[in-house]
């Protein structure tokens, strides 16, 4: 049944992914390499639709797959699924915020786990690095390694993003001249 | 009007006009949550958020469930949560369905293929900030560094056919983000709170 299913792979992604909609790329590699659901090249499409569309990320993305797996129910199952871990375990928490706040025990183990989860993120982005920028297949099917115009493009937007005072723009911005200069360039 | 459609459509805005959520929603909430409802105030949303970022799961959800279960219990913390997604998902679904219809274009085509480079480039912003926060001694450093070495294995590397299946799985958990988050929390329990047991 592929809405339970698509409802629990959620619920993991939700339950395992801490700090936000970005955490959620590294469960949602390993989910489309397990299942099939959706290649890494439409996960970078996904992310550029959820990062250039109002709401959470995280939720986005998850509408977004459901939607491609299993049409509107699936979108609407994959949310759920994803929300579903965190208001169980706010709920609880709820009772004793002040205690959590404060309890050294969980500082501790989050002192580990944000940095495993930003190495996570790193493996994501080396992942979506490697379909956009390189090992392009041309229409003659032959390959090339280097696919300079998107290398050269992903650069001038890190510049602009990292360097000028451009970096105040919405990602959105962004987005829309990447797509701008794909069409232009016919990368 | 009655307190949970009330929350329903206050989250409902929330999401609607946030893009990336996370930290660019904390203005849009002080502003509705604080300034317009009075349902928390300034140093309980600031406390949401810490929370909401260490806890499983989407930031802007779990301050929803926060905030809603504060005002009218569980039902409340539901409620505000359903608003919080339901914006998100209408417009999500539009969009796909809209883009279906499209995908086949080759001017889309090459649409997208600049936008996964205008994508990588700002994964990468996000994930240098991300690091300067969480990575800043020895031992996080070296998580940093096994975690992705681990992960990136896993994505790039082809186990041989000739290694046997018990193998086989051993690598397929390692690798996995799952195993890797848990193994890293626990490493980071006996690292820092043993170690500073008697301070507590």
């Amino acid at each position: 049944m592929i809405l339970l299913r698509l409802f629990f792979e959620f619920c993991k992604v939700g339950l395992f992914s801490v700090g936000g909609g970005l955490a959620t790329i590294p469960f949602l590699t390993d989910l489309g390499r397990r299942t099939g659901w959706f290649s890494h090249g439409q996960l970078a499409d996904m992310i550029a639709i959820s990062e250039s569309t109002p709401g959470p990320m995280g939720v986005n993305m998850a509408t977004y797959v459901g939607f491609t797996t299993a049409g509107v129910p699936g979108g609407i199952a994959a949310t759920l699924g994803l929300v579903f871990p965190s208001v169980i375990i706010i709920l609880i928490i709820a009772q004793f915020l002040q205690k959590f706040r404060q309890s050294k025990a969980v500082d501790a183990v989050f002192y580990g786990l944000r940095a495993a989860s930003v190495a996570l993120i790193t493996a994501a982005l080396l992942q979506v690095a490697r379909i956009a920028l390189f090992n392009r297949t041309l229409p003659d099917g032959s390959t090339q390694l280097f696919h300079w115009p998107a290398i050269l493009l992903a650069a001038a937007v890190f510049v602009c993003v990292k360097f000028t005072p451009l970096k105040k723009w919405h990602p959105i911005v962004f987005i829309a001249i990447s797509a701008a200069a794909g069409i232009v360039f016919s990368m | 009007m009655h307190i949970l459609p009330e929350l329903f459509l206050s989250f409902a805005k929330i999401g609607v006009m946030t893009f990336g959520g996370g930290y660019a929603m904390l203005p849009i909430m002080q502003r509705e949550l604080v300034e317009n409802k009075g349902w928390a105030t300034e140093d309980q949303l600031a406390d949401y958020y810490a929370v909401g970022q260490c806890t499983p799961g989407i930031i802007a959800v779990n301050t929803a469930t926060f905030v809603g279960q504060s005002q009218a219990g569980a039902a409340g913390g539901i409620v505000a949560t359903l608003g919080v997604v339901f914006p998100s998902i209408v417009i999500i679904l539009l969009i796909a369905a809209f883009l279906r219809n499209f995908m086949h274009l080759e001017a889309v085509g090459h649409a997208f293929n600049g936008v996964r480079a205008g994508v990588t480039a700002l994964i990468l912003t996000s994930v240098i900030k991300l690091f300067k926060g969480a990575v800043k001694d020895t031992f996080t450093r070296i998580v940093y560094v096994v975690v992705l070495a681990l992960a990136a294995a896993g994505n790039f590397v082809n186990m041989p056919v000739s290694v046997p299946a018990a193998g086989l799985t051993v690598w397929n958990i390692v690798t996995s983000p799952v195993f890797l988050v848990i193994a890293a929390g626990a490493a980071g329990f006996a690292a820092r709170f043993r170690k500073g047991g008697q301070k507590i």
